[in-house]
């Protein structure tokens, strides 16, 4: 699954920052997930569940996710636009020369630690 | 109980495995291995494609495969039956490889003579493209009847690849694949990729990849 995968590579990357900061405990990792990212909040707060109780350093936190807007660009009109209602076609021109300036991001944010 | 501290991270996720897969690929210039991903949806000929490059390379490169596989080995050992060094790897589930991964695989693998590392990713058009595993070049196999329209649909993994095999054309007149707008939905994503039709199961065009990657590996290695 997908959404697992990710939550292993979180819980890591989360490890290696607590070790430069000293960290024994964290209680709530805020993930910032673009709205095409093609992750599914809900699988990843199940799977979060799952693996963090084997960590000692997470078990029990929180996973809280922050949604970022999907937005596309158009090089034909050189106007922007929200890519979930629109997908590739540009609503201004009706151009498919269109390619996706944020949205896809799976980026971890901030640590909550004690 | 102490206050609640608040760490600023702001990196991506996929940040620590690039960094990660980045040192892999400088290892394996030093050491002159030429390591490529080939990825794909399930099914689509991976281990038909190897078998067929293998027999028009084997004699002038060494080459050595690696199978992911979430659970069986058979692909391991059609490999090995067609004449190379394989080895399974062990995924645990996980529907892709990462950078630790595949050194740990290329550790098992590489006995001092390997020139040529071939990783068959896990099949899946998602993930492995976000996990860059530290190969060399990337290759993406798209068959006939998953349909033409793939680029469009897996954005991400037409963008990283440097080649697309388009295989099963044998089957082409069965299914609605127009090739042309296949190659024209890949320009879109990526103008820099190269488009090679072949049949794995008779092994026409096998030649081209197989002269594409026979370039490569000396251009790497010298
Ligand atoms: N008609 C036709 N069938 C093919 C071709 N190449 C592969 N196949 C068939 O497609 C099926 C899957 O091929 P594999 O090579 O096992 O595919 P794979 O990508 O390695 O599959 P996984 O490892 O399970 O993801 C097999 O039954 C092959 O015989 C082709 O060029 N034409
Ligand atoms: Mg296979
Ligand atoms: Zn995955
Ligand atoms: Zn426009």
């Amino acid at each position: 699954m997908h959404e697992l995968g990710i939550v292993f590579h979180i819980i890591k990357s989360v490890e290696a920052v607590a070790a430069d900061n000293e960290l024994e405990k964290v209680s709530a990792v805020v993930l910032e997930l673009g709205e095409v990212s093609g992750v599914v909040p809900d699988y990843l707060t199940d799977c979060w569940r799952w693996a963090a109780a084997k960590s000692e350093l997470v078990s029990g936190s929180e996973l809280k996710i922050e949604t970022l807007p999907a937005v596309t660009h158009c090089d034909h009109c050189g106007r922007d636009y929200p890519t979930v209602a629109h997908g590739k076609t540009c609503p201004h021109c009706g151009c498919g020369d269109t390619w996706l300036l944020t949205g896809n991001e799976v980026n971890i944010k901030e640590i909550e630690a004690y | 109980m102490d206050q609640v501290r608040i760490i600023e991270v702001k990196q991506s996720v996929f940040a620590d495995n690039d960094k990660r897969a980045a040192e892999l690929r400088r290892e394996l210039k030093e050491r002159g291995i030429f390591l490529l991903n080939l990825m794909s949806a399930p099914g689509s000929g991976k281990t038909t494609t190897l078998k067929r490059t293998v027999e028009l390379l084997k004699d002038e490169i060494k080459i050595g495969v690696m199978e992911a596989d979430i659970d069986s080995d058979v692909d391991a050992r059609a490999m090995a039956a067609a004449g190379v060094k394989s080895i399974q790897l062990h995924t645990g589930g996980m529907c892709h490889l990462d950078a630790d991964m595949t050194r740990q695989g290329l550790d098992e693998l590489i006995d001092g003579d390997v020139e040529l590392a071939i990783l068959e990713n896990v099949g899946n058009l998602v993930c492995p493209a976000e996990f860059d595993t530290g190969a060399v070049k990337n290759a993406a196999i798209l068959s006939v009847p998953e349909g033409d329209d793939k680029p469009l649909k897996y954005p991400l993994m037409f963008q990283v690849c440097d080649v697309v095999l388009v295989n099963k054309i044998d089957v082409a007149p069965y299914f609605d694949f127009d090739l042309e707008k296949c190659k024209e939905y890949v320009r879109m994503r990526n103008p820099a990729a190269r488009v090679i039709p072949i049949c794995a199961k008779t092994g026409e065009g096998v030649d081209q990849w197989a002269d594409w990657l026979r370039e490569q590996v000396r251009e790497w290695r010298s």
